[in-house]
């Protein structure tokens, strides 16, 4: 969670992107000038596959109010088959977050290609804006992680 | 039953087919079950056990044991058997060091649900198909199997043993008890009654990692939970997330792996359900990625380790259950 300098609440969202399409397709946003929250904070990964399920609960335990995976459309992965592991492990833990009550909307996946640099960037809006509504993370930070 | 056993033990040892045999060993009371190693027939005649209280899986014992020298005999219940198979699935178990006899089952009772009915001095169980007498210091007394069973044995899912060198008495089925009823009632509230259902179980975890340790589908040789550099490697201060991490990795890690023995939620010195996690990702398994039983044989890859080009986008689960 951050404050502005209006007292409102800006939520920090953490994106992993993989290094083959989104990373590339946040470029493309920036050369295109087009515009995202700067909320957003991208780390990048080889693959989306490559995101253990304690990073995503290691971002919200740290802090983080949202989270967000992109990958390779499925079928187009620089690894042949990365994102299908990603998308049925990342189905699960998804579902087991819900099942305990979180709050759903604070994770997500998206596949968005490197050609999609619009996509990305109405990807990133429209989850910041999700995530801005749902507020603060409360259920999922952990005060001794917080620096 | 105990008598079969011991007997089949002890010629199995006698006629060198196997230098050990696992089993269970009664402690300070006749309800402190130990898994224990037997080495002969004299050993097995001091302590050797087979009652209703023998809940404790044997399996995960075999993943360090089957590299020793020699084979060994198990003893494994109808539900222990698919972890069994899990861990040759999983080339974690010798199959050729481990001679397994399957031996039934008929549900294992829970020393904390009978002493809470009121029952203390406990010295011997023996069941029927409806009752278990629990012998007593003050005399015999009759308690309902459904009340006094442990939560996991309520919904049994097989009495079948899937995998056995030998087996001691029938060969049983696979059942159908309902085992994902508690998790369709939690699927059903909204997430604010599921987070507070939570909250109210897993803060009472004492972070202990027994839940961790006793499961035969956790066999790592380095755990994640046991970095000291995480910050967060022992017990939480109040209403923080750490208990909620750990149960939420504990879980996902053995997704798809996991048998459903229960030997989780029946360790919990604080009575959480555990294994309404485990039954969770099963049951979404089940629904998203079709019908699975981890550990029903020994080939079958695990639905985490395989993919289909049609498989569910991870959105799907913000269309389900209550809000």
């Amino acid at each position: 969670m951050q404050i502005n300098e209006k007292n409102e609440f800006t939520p920090n969202i953490v994106a992993f992107c993989c290094n083959w399409c989104s990373y590339a397709g946040a470029d493309l946003a920036g050369n295109n000038r087009l515009n995202y929250p700067a909320d957003v904070k991208i780390i990048r990964v080889p693959c989306s596959c490559r995101v253990n399920p304690m990073f995503i609960l290691r971002a919200f335990q740290k802090g983080a109010d949202g989270v967000i995976i992109c990958g390779c459309h499925p079928g187009d992965c620089h690894y042949t088959t990365g994102n299908y592991y990603a998308r049925r492990r990342l189905t699960m833990l998804f579902s087991m977050l819900d099942f305990l009550g979180i709050d759903r909307g604070r994770t997500r996946v998206e596949w968005v290609s490197a050609a999609e640099g619009a996509k990305f960037a109405a990807t990133m809006n429209d989850f910041v804006e999700t995530v801005t509504n749902l507020g603060e993370n409360k259920r999922l930070g952990d005060l001794r992680c917080r620096k | 039953m105990q008598e079969i056993m011991l007997e089949r033990a002890a010629a199995l040892l006698q006629d060198g087919t196997v230098n050990r045999v696992f089993g269970w060993q009664t402690g300070t009371f006749v309800y402190d079950i130990t898994p224990s190693v037997f080495r002969s027939a004299d050993e097995l005649g001091h302590g050797f056990v087979y009652n209703d209280f023998c809940g404790n899986n044997l399996s995960k014992y075999l993943v360090r044991e089957s590299k020793k020298e020699g084979k060994a005999a198990v003893f494994l219940k109808p539900c222990d058997t698919y972890s069994f198979n899990q861990l040759i699935k999983e080339h974690r178990i010798l199959r050729g060091n481990v001679y397994v006899i399957g031996v039934p089952c008929s549900g294992k009772a829970d020393i904390e649900k009978i002493k809470a009915t009121g029952i203390s001095g406990v010295t011997g169980i023996t069941s029927d198909d409806e009752n278990f007498a629990v012998d007593t210091i003050y005399g015999s007394q009759m308690v309902e199997k459904n009340e006094v069973l442990l939560e996991r044995c309520k919904s049994c899912k097989s009495k079948k043993h899937v995998v056995y060198d030998e087996l001691i008495g029938q060969e049983g089925e696979v059942q159908d008890a309902g085992r994902f009823d508690m998790v369709e009632k939690l699927e059903k509230m909204t997430s604010e009654e599921r987070y507070a259902f939570w909250r109210g179980e897993l803060s009472r975890c004492i972070r202990c990692n027994a839940c961790r340790n006793v499961c035969p589908a956790c066999t790592c040789e380095k755990c994640v939970f046991d970095n000291d550099d995480s910050g967060v490697a022992a017990k939480a201060s109040a209403d923080t997330f750490e208990e909620n991490m750990y149960h939420i990795i504990r879980a996902f890690h053995v997704a798809g792996r996991c048998t459903d023995c229960g030997e989780c939620s029946r360790v919990c010195p604080q009575n959480i359900p555990l294994h309404l996690l485990n039954r969770k990702g099963i049951r979404d398994i089940n629904e998203y990625f079709g019908e699975f039983q981890a550990g029903e044989d020994s080939e079958t890859l695990s639905p985490l380790t395989e993919f289909t080009k049609e498989d569910v986008e991870p959105g799907i689960v913000n269309t389900k259950g209550g809000m």
